[in-house]
């Protein structure tokens, strides 16, 4: 019961400060348009190669945003050591966790819901038939960034080199929710749409895995 | 403010190492409830260590902490409440924000009126709806020490606060802990040299490299550990 009211009051706490400052979705929605702009003038693709390359391109967008977008969200906590505050006042560590991956997750699908107009605009592919599978890879997808660049953000937040700790933790760990991510989304917007199941099934499995994990070795990342 | 159970503290063989530099060595002290301790010592002597350790931050290499007559029934008032050097709050909420936010986190009933108590308390009623990073070291100070005591702590820990105050801040902050301390609450700070705060001290403890050098509760020896303990 702690956990659930202790995770629900520092999420708000997260929404709270970032829709204050907005610092964390300004930097990843331009980020991502800067990216699906040069990219759609860079290759200029045809309708083909914009089905089989798109998605793959979208989702490198979001996850070099993502990497970007989770930097701080331990880092700011060191500012006034609010880490320590907050481990001092909740009796289970896994809800410090569990708020700023969810608050990680939401501004990260709310950055695609707002990109997903513009990249089928620059690559004049048709999203709308597929949008509510489209939404669930988007989600499942999201969830495993947010889930293991939150704990490495934690780690991170800790070390020399912190800046550049994170994208070289991070980047290779995703490398398989980035290519399945990236394989379901092609197939779903192919001119003959294919729902890969499996590859659903694995982005599932790759959150549950790193969310038992953080559960279970959260509270050892905190520690000074 | 209902008054909180007395709780002591007591330290068993505490090492702290980072690396192979310990920070502390084989501390053992018992604090009995409602005591007014000082920690006294050179920069690095291990007193920031000792009350991370005590505010339970930091996880000690080996030994053990206890909080002895401890009240089961009111576990939150169990967690020590802990200033440091910095605020330990949110420079992106307002004042009273954050202190509902903590007391939430430790299960205050009626957080809103334990906060908007807390801020008449400390003097910042009429800034509540001010965001911290817009408050002066003072102001920052004062919604640190709210910030400890919204759980109604059974003991307080606090780090160097006098770091940054003026002298009116000093008083002030002088006359807040006795009032804490006098309501039951058992009160550690580590402190620089003699002050109104220091004067409040029922014992004195020495730290230099890590370990105790001198603990001591008699008003000459006392006067002498907080005159040139911090030295």
């Amino acid at each position: 019961m702690s956990l659930l009211s202790n995770t629900v009051t520092l999420l708000g706490k997260e929404l709270r400060t970032e829709f204050r400052s907005r610092e964390l979705l300004t930097t990843t929605v331009v980020f991502i348009l800067v990216v699906l702009i040069l990219f759609s003038f860079a290759i200029n693709p045809t309708a083909e190669e914009s089905r089989e390359f798109g998605p793959g391109l979208l989702w490198l967008a979001i996850l070099f945003a993502a990497s970007l977008m989770l930097q701080p969200c331990f880092l700011r906590e060191q500012t006034n050591d609010t880490l320590s505050s907050l481990r001092l006042a909740v009796d289970d560590p896994f809800s410090i966790f569990l708020a700023k991956l969810i608050a990680n997750t939401l501004f990260l699908l709310l950055t695609e819901i707002l990109m997903l107009p513009l990249f089928a605009a620059f690559y004049n592919i048709p999203i709308l038939p597929q949008l509510h599978y489209l939404l669930l890879v988007l989600f499942l997808g999201s969830l495993g960034v947010s889930v293991a660049g939150t704990a490495l953000s934690a780690i991170s937040a800790q070390a020399r080199m912190r800046e550049l700790l994170l994208p070289l933790l991070l980047l290779p760990l995703l490398t398989p929710v980035l290519v399945v991510s990236a394989t379901v989304s092609v197939s779903l917007l192919d001119r003959s749409p294919v729902i890969e199941w499996k590859g659903i099934a694995f982005l599932a499995i790759f959150d549950l895995v790193f969310l038992t994990a953080l559960w279970l070795f959260g509270e050892y990342l905190l520690e000074e | 403010m209902p008054s909180p159970t007395p709780t002591g503290l007591r330290f068993d063989n505490i090492d702290k190492r980072y690396g192979g530099l310990f920070a502390l060595r084989r501390v053992s002290l018992e604090i009995s409830p409602g005591e007014c301790v000082v920690l006294a010592g050179r920069n690095g002597s291990g007193k920031t260590t000792l009350l991370r350790i005590a505010a339970r931050i930091v996880r000690p290499t080996a030994g053990k902490l206890t909080f002895p007559a401890a009240n089961s029934e009111s576990p939150a008032n169990n967690r020590p409440g802990y200033v440091a050097h910095t605020t330990m709050v949110y420079d992106e909420l307002s004042a009273e924000e954050n202190l509902i936010l903590f007391a939430k986190l430790q299960g205050v009933p009626q957080p809103t009126a334990r906060a908007e108590e807390l801020l008449r308390e400390v003097g910042l009623y009429e800034r509540r709806a001010s965001l911290v990073r817009t408050f002066s070291r003072g102001m920052r100070q004062r919604i640190a020490i709210a910030r400890a005591l919204v759980h109604r702590p059974s003991v307080l820990l606090f780090d160097e606060p006098a770091t940054g105050l003026d002298p009116l801040g000093i008083s002030w902050l002088a006359k807040s802990l006795g009032g804490v301390h006098r309501s039951g609450c058992t009160v550690v700070m580590s402190l620089h040299g003699e002050s109104e705060i220091s004067a409040l001290a029922t014992r004195a403890v020495q730290l230099d490299a890590g370990s105790i050098i001198a603990d001591t509760k008699t008003g000459a020896s006392l006067h002498s550990i907080l005159t040139f303990g911090g030295a």
